[in-house]
């Protein structure tokens, strides 16, 4: 775990008060028509339902103690589902909190202005917001400037600015305008609002089953047919084999062996994988987009922001021959004393501790884009003549002072092939003027970010940076960074262009943007990240929107989808693993009457046979519930080859799988056997 | 310990002979399946068949043109079965009954061979060597013909679904790889002594004074085929335990050499149409780990097996010829009913308990080590499929194989796959013991009469067509129920297999990269392996205990 995931609280955890809270929840999921979506637990349903009626019909301890355990097998199903879905409850209930009707005012087409109930706004309708009032729907500032307090969206706690036109022109209902006043174009109808959305994938209601999800359903499903058909044959051969059994038996043995655990977990894993991303302040707006996450080839990341951080800093001095370090050291600071940006604040920083205080009488000449440069004009200090200390770019201060130089050339090229920018200094005394120097401005790469970068390689992504700098620079920082490869110079097109590129070549690509003129990439991409602070239109372009608009959240964003499918294979290995040994505790015990020699089968030593065929449906109800807090928390995952990872977990879930049920079974038929009348 | 020396000698001897000549062959498999170009007599038999060699089907064309074909075939088989006794070298026999027929014609051209019938003591020479010999190439390349198709499948991308040509893919594989193999093969086998001729019966005076009659035929050419395009159909009753079939332990070797021969260098092939060697290697080592298990626990049987009377003789020798002794006839075993062939070089029911089971157990296995030619690799691929599925997830990323996505779709089409045959199996057996016509053909009683029925339909569902003995199964009841297993046995994963291949065709390519599960390395074979046995194989464990576990203890 690197510093920049943002820290989340233990979501594994099962508390006692959870349980309880989901178990109305689960019993309701009872309804079969519920259960139709889950073809495996829906067999155990009927299962339970048929060994409910035989032991009505003919009680007996064994009877009604699987029964019992059929039941609670369904049950524990549905509380996983539930449990999974109780935890984005609260978040939900934070979010409905932001809905109560307030009153709006809206603009009419005549310029008038009418209050009416927010929940009365349309798409096109135009409202102003005040300081203090809260913003009544989602929507585009068209005028004004303001500060807004989005903490109830996002969690962040200090106001952002949005302002029309550009890129932070998005406003979300529910929010508060702090300071100015905006008119804001409603952008969505009521009832489909951003929080609507958040409400709807926080609680799982509006879920959908994943395209891979459906799939393994099918095949658990027909897992479960053929099971079906082997406890049904066994009855008429059992029967011919002298060895008839009582369907109560055959019950418990289908039920052992259709794959419960997975069946039983595989709709918890999907609505804590939502859950993973909502917690890292990541909205997917599908669980098409989670999963496809997991699949991505190739990572687009924007240089500034996600690579590196948004400021260049002054690393270096470089004087021209005949210059003395000091000397060029002493023009620089002079020069940036009218610099407040990061990057003037840099070099003070890089020459001494402290900015000196501003000589008296000195003018400031602050950077334009005119002039591309900033510096100093001293007053005359008695040798003929005021000085002036200038740096900027080498074509404008070149131009300033009148004349190149070739060592000069050198440094500046020098500079810029390492990926840095070169700020040129100078100095005029008395209408002379003079070159002195060098300042190497680098980009700082974000630390941890390279090992981020070798984690993607080892699973396989190649990571792309986009960024509007020159060839020359680009690479440079790419080659700092680890970057696989970079896209320099790029416009909008560039990066639909390389995505589409990528596509037709069979790769999923992800990326992250936040300005109009993203969006045609957002939706071309696999997985569009759109930033919070972005336009409705990247907002709407993206299938995935980043509260905290931190564009490194596209690595976590991979990993959770990774570490959903991984769980539910996991899971799914270790459902069918369990079967091994759950033969070896039921069919002995089944046949061991009419043959006797089965008793070596009896691998486990199970004490009678009902203890056995007991202890076997008592171990696949428990382990669902043993598992619901990894299907929850998701399998540990960490960056590595799928070789290595099909290693790891295999020999986590697949042997674990095999030998977990035979010491379960055992311990439990130490305890079972205690049971009398069994 | 002298038995085992030769035992591995055997075994190493046909490893060797396989190692060097399954390469050569599945390059020429792949070029076969992959060249454009036809030679003059596929031009002849194309413009009889009035079909155009280069009109690449779509899957369900394709599956169409095999089911008729062999349809076609059923009708003909069935025509000459009814029609016997009109037709020339008959030899004298009669029209088979019609549920006789129908099992027969359905056996042939389904790659079974399950033989409810005496061959020398039923069959004239048209109906086996025009009949039945024709369908041992023909069906044997309907096999072949889907495996390439649905290489070719994998191969391909956004292809619409089209797969190739079905009559090209079979053509091909009769005229180019099973014929001239076969004509060889032939000829080595009558110089090793086999039968050829299309004599009639000949009556001999024995030593002791009586009489026996020795009835002559096209064996070679028919035995040569039978094993190539693992048939196991036998000119004569008992199979290759006859001396007029399989005279030698060379000739022993030969045949075994030949059952093996195709299906692994299909698996070989299957890795160079796909564009990469590593893939095919793969498939065929989880063939091999699985025949090498199956043959081991065989020969362990035999040799050392439990049971008094072969404890005390040193071996189990009852039902089993004293040329081949035990382990030249356990590793018959294992490799007949690792592939479909169902030849028989000992009589399966006289095997200790545990040995039977293990064959029976092959079988059950769906046929996939190395299986029949062509089935057992397409068999093979979806159980790598439902690996990728189960194993692919716990890499991260959603399931591919050869960088085809597994979706819904496709997964239906695998489940469907991998439930067709345990149901036909399990409600066969099921169906079997529940009338009374079923265990009315049993010799035996408890444990070993059911394993002989739960053996008959477990060969006749997975197209083994090995018998096991001991159950009469030439009654309407048991010719009707083995007919329809066959059948369905055969043609529902085919088609299944066609429409997957369809489907991947049309698929787009997902390129492999560090994130992917790689489909070559040993770890998958293991993997692969160890789905065969649990997910396969454990639908049968519970028949599996009643009949030879449950006989293997006592």
């Amino acid at each position: 775990m690197t510093e920049t995931r943002t820290p989340e609280r233990p979501s594994g955890v099962l508390t006692p008060s959870q349980l309880a809270e989901a178990l109305p929840g689960a019993l309701r999921k009872l309804d079969p028509r519920a259960l139709l979506a889950t073809p495996v637990m829906l067999v155990v349903e009927v299962g339970a339902v048929a060994t409910t009626v035989l032991s009505v019909l003919d009680p007996s301890v064994l009877g009604w103690s699987v029964t019992v355990w059929l039941w609670l097998t369904v049950v524990f199903g549905t509380l996983a589902e539930s449990v999974a879905e109780g935890r984005g409850k609260a978040q939900a209930a934070s979010l409905r909190a932001l809905q109560t009707e307030t009153s709006a005012r809206r603009r009419t087409p005549s310029g008038a202005v009418e209050d009416v109930p927010s929940t009365s706004l349309h798409v096109g309708d135009v409202v102003l917001v005040a300081a203090g009032e809260r913003i009544p729907g989602d929507g585009e500032v068209v005028e004004g400037v303001a500060s807004v307090d989005e903490s109830a969206v996002t969690g962040e706690s200090a106001p952002v600015i949005r302002e029309s036109g550009g890129d932070r022109s998005a406003v979300t209902g529910g929010t508060t305008v702090l300071s100015d006043e905006i008119v804001v174009r409603i952008t969505s109808e009521p009832g489909q609002s951003f929080v609507d959305r958040m409400i709807a994938l926080v609680e799982g209601s509006e879920r959908q089953r994943t395209p891979n999800e459906v799939a393994l359903n099918v095949l658990l499903s027909a897992l479960t047919v053929v099971f079906v058909v082997v406890c049904v044959t066994l009855w008429p051969i059992a029967a011919y084999s002298d060895a008839r059994q009582p369907v109560l038996v055959l019950l418990a043995l289908l039920v052992c062996l259709i794959p419960t655990t997975i069946g039983a977990l595989l709709s918890a894993i999907g609505i804590a994988g939502m859950d993973r991303l909502v917690r890292r302040n990541v909205l997917a707006m599908s669980g098409r987009a989670v999963e496809a996450a997991g699949d991505i080839d190739v990572l687009l990341l924007d240089k500034t922001g996600t690579i590196t951080l948004g400021n260049r800093h002054a690393t270096e001095l470089l004087p021209l021959d005949g210059v003395a370090y000091d000397e060029l050291a002493a023009a620089a600071l002079l020069s940036s004393l009218a610099d407040e940006t990061p990057e003037g604040r840099s070099v003070v920083t890089l020459v001494g501790d402290e900015a000196p205080a501003v000589p008296p009488g000195a003018t400031l000449v602050e950077f334009s884009a005119t002039t591309r440069m900033s510096g100093i004009d001293l007053l005359d200090d008695g040798d003929g003549g005021g000085r002036e200390v200038r740096k900027g770019a080498a074509s404008a201060v070149t131009a300033w002072v009148g004349r190149g130089e070739p060592g000069l050339d050198v440094l500046v090229e020098r500079v810029s092939t390492t990926g840095g920018t070169p700020l040129v200094v100078a100095e005029s005394v008395g209408g002379t003027g003079r070159l002195l120097g060098v300042i190497h401005l680098k980009d700082v790469v974000k630390p941890g970010i390279r090992e981020r970068f070798a984690e993607m390689r080892a699973i396989g992504i190649r990571t792309v940076m986009i960024t509007g700098d020159n060839a020359v620079t680009a690479r440079a920082i790419a080659e700092e960074a680890g970057v696989d490869d970079v896209l320099a110079e790029a416009t909008p097109e560039d990066k639909l262009a390389l995505i589409r590129q990528e596509q037709e070549g069979g790769r999923l690509v992800a990326m992250c943007g936040d300005g109009t003129n993203d969006a045609p990439a957002l939706a071309q991409a696999d997985v569009g990240v759109a930033m919070n602070t972005g336009t409705v239109a990247a907002k709407e372009a993206g299938n995935m929107v980043d509260l905290d608009s931190d564009p490194t959240k596209l690595l976590d964003v991979v990993e959770i989808g990774k570490q959903l499918l991984i769980t539910r294979g996991a899971l799914t290995t270790f459902s069918v693993a369990n079967d091994v040994a759950k033969y070896f505790a039921i069919l002995p015990a089944m046949f061991v009457v009419a043959f006797p020699q089965l008793d070596v089968l009896n691998v486990m030593r199970l004490s009678s046979p009902s203890s056995a065929i007991l202890s076997a449906v008592v171990f696949n109800a428990l382990v669902i519930v043993a598992l619901i807090p990894l299907a929850l928390r998701g399998v540990a995952y960490r960056p590595a080859s799928a070789a290595s990872l099909l290693q790891r977990n295999l020999l986590l879930y697949g042997v674990g799988g095999l030998v977990a049920p035979f010491v379960g079974i055992k311990l439990l038929d130490l305890v079972i056997s205690l049971v009398p009348g069994l | 310990m002298s038995a085992v020396l030769p035992a591995l000698g055997q075994v190493a001897l046909l490893a060797l002979l396989l190692a060097l000549t399954v390469p050569l062959l599945a390059r020429h498999l792949a070029r076969t399946y992959t060249s454009e170009d036809h030679l003059a007599v596929e031009r002849v038999t194309y413009r009889v068949l009035r079909v155009d060699p280069d009109a690449d089907q779509h899957w369900r064309t394709y599956a169409l043109s095999a089911l008729g074909f062999s349809l076609v075939g059923v009708l003909a088989l069935y025509a000459l079965g009814r029609l016997q006794q009109h037709l020339p070298l008959s030899l004298g026999f009669g029209a088979l009954p019609a549920d006789g027929a129908w099992n027969t014609a359905v056996s042939f051209v389904t790659n079974t061979n399950w033989q409810w019938y005496s061959g020398e003591a039923a069959l004239g020479h048209l109906m086996q060597a025009s009949g039945l010999t024709v369908q041992n190439f023909v069906s044997a390349g309907v096999g072949m013909a889907v495996a390439a198709a649905f290489a070719r499948g994998l191969a391909r991308t956004e292809r619409g679904g089209r797969v190739g040509n079905f009559f090209t893919d079979l053509v091909r594989s009769v005229v180019r790889v099973l014929l001239p193999i076969a004509l060889v093969a032939a000829c080595v086998l009558v110089l090793l002594g086999v039968v050829q001729n299309l004599a009639g019966d000949r009556v001999m005076d024995t030593l002791t004074g009586g009489t026996q009659v020795l009835t002559g035929g096209p064996v070679a050419s028919q035995e040569a085929i039978k094993e190539l395009g693992t048939n196991g159909g036998g000119f004569y009753n008992v199979n290759s335990a006859h001396p007029f079939e399989n005279p030698t332990p060379l000739s022993n070797l030969l045949e075994m050499y030949l059952i093996l021969l195709v299906p692994f260098a299909m698996a070989g092939a299957f890795g160079r149409i796909v564009g990469d060697k590593r893939q095919g290697y793969a498939v065929g080592a989880v063939m091999a780990v699985l025949l090498s298990a199956a043959t081991a626990l065989v020969t362990w049987a035999e040799m050392a097996g439990p049971g008094t009377a072969p404890q005390l003789a040193g071996g189990a020798m009852e039902g089993k010829e004293v040329r081949f002794g035990e382990a030249a006839s356990a590793l018959f075993g294992a490799v007949t009913t690792g592939t479909s062939t169902g030849a028989v070089n000992a009589m399966h029911d006289s095997f200790t308990a545990p040995g039977g089971g293990v064959v029976l157990f092959s079988m059950m296995l769906g046929e996939i080590a190395p299986g029949g030619v062509g089935s057992g690799l397409y068999g093979m691929l979806v159980l790598a499929i439902v690996t990728v599925f189960l194993a692919g997830l716990m890499v991260g990323r959603t399931p591919e194989y050869l960088g085809k996505k597994i979706g819904q779709r496709e997964m239906g089409l695998v489940a469907a796959y991998v439930l067709a045959t345990p149901v036909l199996l399990l409600v066969g057996v099921a169906v079997a013991v529940s009338f009374d016509a079923g265990p009315a053909g049993v010799l035996n009683s408890g444990p070993h009469g059911f394993t002989e029925m739960l053996y008959a339909v477990t060969s006749a569902a997975n197209n083994n067509g090995s018998a096991f003995g001991g159950l009469t199964s030439g009654t309407p009841f048991w010719n009707s129920l083995l007919g329809l297993e066959m059948l369905f046995g055969r043609f529902l994963p085919m088609i299944l297999v066609l429409a997957l291949a369809g489907r991947f065709a049309a698929a787009p390519r997902v390129p492999a990269g560090a994130g992917t599960l790689p489909t070559h390395r040993p770890l998958f074979v293991v993997l692969l392996t160890g789905v065969a046995l649990v997910v396969v194989g454990l639908t049968y464990v519970p028949v599996l205990l009643l009949g030879p576990v449950v006989e293997s203890l006592s």
